[in-house]
């Protein structure tokens, strides 16, 4: 198979869905999750809000399989994390993860070098693997970069490099983890565009951690908002019934808002509060 | 305004030849390397004629030695026999630290283990070790070569794991979920990202070669810097010693330079980000 006819078969693919049954997480003696259910459909776009702290990360981290022993972390996970229906036991390339901080990239690699990681451990070689390359690298909009190094890109450019360098191994599943935390305003509302388009070209199911609220609802098909830790949990689900591409300035969005924001804040006097005693 | 914006950047024609040569670098710090090895000669000049040239042999006293010992060959074989000891302990020392610093470093078991040793060893002096050497390794190369190894080894299996675990995370999840294993993240991630500190290691490794080859070739050898400098004490010629002593210098200077041009030349995308 050509790797454009691979990218085209990926593209055809549905994401896989992505089920907690009552999980929780433990590091050592702390209760860092408790009690989560949660049912995400076959190409899904689930934004995860929280008080900062609360265990967005953790679960990302279970449903990418870097914690228990397989993993590199110590928590100890309870309950079921299933992907596509099977348990999680450590990572795999199915489940792409693109994080907060440009650490996460290969800063001896070019941008060419950093997206061909993958593709070139599953054994891909030669032209087909230059294609692949090209093609993923155009999709992020990094063709002029393609041989600069990470230390020559822009913070926006950086996070580029880390969703082509994910959906060069053509995953089912994309964990984000605050991908935008880190850029200003203005390059922020161009990536969340960006990322609406690769996820609706890849048809990939998305799990995005934010604290922008606007931002959640500017991509979530379901906004998912946690409790306090510790022993955070899910506080609430909203589905998000707009139209796309989103308008935040509708008085629909300018609503859901003033719900997430009553919704998170009280939590985040709770973690205030417990903090204070 | 106009005025005062000229006289404060004159064009560049009116500034004076010198003034212009001065702007130029590499010619400006020449100049400055000149002048201080001159204010070097000096003094060194003063003291040996303050304190007599038996006790403090002047810059020529010690040319003519130079030539002396240039000219009959031993400082040549002495050279390069020191030269060889070095690099091969040294080689050695890299060979055998980064791999015992890349699995310390990545396996806290291994690392609890070794480290007490790691930790006492590294206090020892080289020097204390050369009666030792000799018994065990004979009054050959061996010996030299082993406590020139046993002062490099420590050093780059320390750096290697400071390296190690200095790697982000978020680097060996990325990989991790990109598809690597263990033996890939090793040499696709781990020794990449710890190649600064490894290098560290390796020049901080050739600095203590050069404090202990003089040591190591205090009993029983032929040749070498170190033995020249032993054996000028027996004859009371202290102008051997010190050309003993610059031509170690130059020749640290010299090796410290190579390993910094072949990391520029080799290694330039794992050392130069940030
Ligand atoms: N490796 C770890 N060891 C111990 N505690 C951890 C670890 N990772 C996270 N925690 C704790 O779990 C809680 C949730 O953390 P995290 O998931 O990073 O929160 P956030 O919602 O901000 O992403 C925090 O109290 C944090 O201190
Ligand atoms: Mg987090």
């Amino acid at each position: 198979m050509s790797a454009l006819q691979a990218v085209t078969a990926s593209g055809s693919a549905a994401g896989h869905s992505i089920e907690f049954r009552n999980v929780s997480i433990r590091f050592n003696s702390f209760d860092a999750v408790s009690g989560v259910s949660l049912r995400i459909q076959p190409g899904e776009f689930v934004c995860l809000i929280g008080p900062s702290g609360c265990g967005k990360s953790t679960l990302l981290s279970a449903a990418a399989g870097f914690l228990g022993r397989r993993g590199d972390a110590p928590g100890a996970v309870e309950g079921e994390v299933l992907v596509n229906g099977e348990r999680v036991r450590g990572p795999d390339i199915s489940r792409g993860v693109v994080f907060q901080s440009s650490e996460a990239l290969f800063p001896w690699r070019t941008v060419r070098e950093n997206v061909a990681f993958g593709p070139r451990i599953r054994g891909i070689r030669g032209g087909e693997l230059r294609d692949l390359i090209d093609y993923y690298i155009a999709l992020v909009g990094l063709d002029h970069a393609a041989d600069r190094f990470p230390s020559q890109l822009s913070g926006g450019m950086r996070q580029r490099v880390q969703l082509a360098r994910v959906l060069a191994n053509q995953p089912r599943v994309i964990l984000m983890d605050e991908p935008l935390g880190a850029l200003d305003a203005q390059t922020r509302s161009v990536m969340q565009r960006e990322i609406e388009r690769l996820w609706q070209e890849t048809r990939c199911t998305m799990v995005f951690v934010t604290h922008d609220l606007d931002e959640a609802i500017k991509l979530g098909d379901r906004v998912v908002t946690m409790t306090a830790g510790p022993a955070a949990g899910i506080k609430s689900v909203y589905d998000i019934n707009l139209e796309r591409p989103r308008d935040e300035t509708t008085s629909a969005a300018i609503e859901l808002h003033r719900t997430l924001r009553d919704d998170v804040a009280e939590e985040v006097l709770k973690t205030l509060r417990s903090q204070r005693r | 305004m106009t005025m005062e914006v000229n006289r404060t950047y004159p064009a560049n024609g009116a500034k004076a030849w010198y003034q212009r040569w001065w702007a130029v670098q590499p010619v400006r710090s020449t100049v400055i390397f000149a002048l201080s090895l001159a204010i070097g000669l000096v003094v060194w000049q003063l003291i040996s004629i303050k304190y007599g040239v038996y006790f403090f042999p002047s810059p020529s006293e010690t040319w003519i030695a130079f030539k002396e010992l240039a000219e009959d060959g031993s400082l040549a074989t002495s050279t390069i026999d020191s030269a060889r000891r070095i690099l091969v302990g040294w080689g050695l020392g890299l060979v055998v630290g980064i791999p015992i610093g890349l699995v310390m470093g990545r396996f806290g078991f291994v690392r609890q283990l070794l480290d007490p040793y790691i930790e006492f060893f590294r206090f020892v002096p080289p020097i204390s070790f050369v009666t030792l050497a000799i018994i065990w390794f004979g009054v050959g190369e061996a010996s030299k070569v082993v406590l020139i190894f046993y002062t490099s080894v420590f050093i780059v299996t320390i750096s290697t794991i400071a390296g190690v675990l200095a790697v982000d995370p978020l680097k060996v999840r990325a990989a991790a979920s990109l598809g690597a294993g263990p033996l890939r993240t090793m040499f696709l991630v781990i020794i990449p990202a710890s190649i600064p500190e490894i290098v560290t290691g390796a020049r901080l490794a050739m600095g203590n070669s050069f404090l202990t080859i003089v040591s190591a070739e205090i009993v029983a050898a032929q040749h070498g810097l170190g033995a020249l400098i032993w054996k000028s004490r027996n004859y009371g010629r202290t102008e051997w010693v010190f050309v003993g002593i610059i031509t170690l210098g130059i020749l640290g200077f010299l090796f410290d330079r190579i390993i910094r041009v072949a990391v520029r030349r080799g290694l330039a995308r794992y050392v130069n980000h940030g």
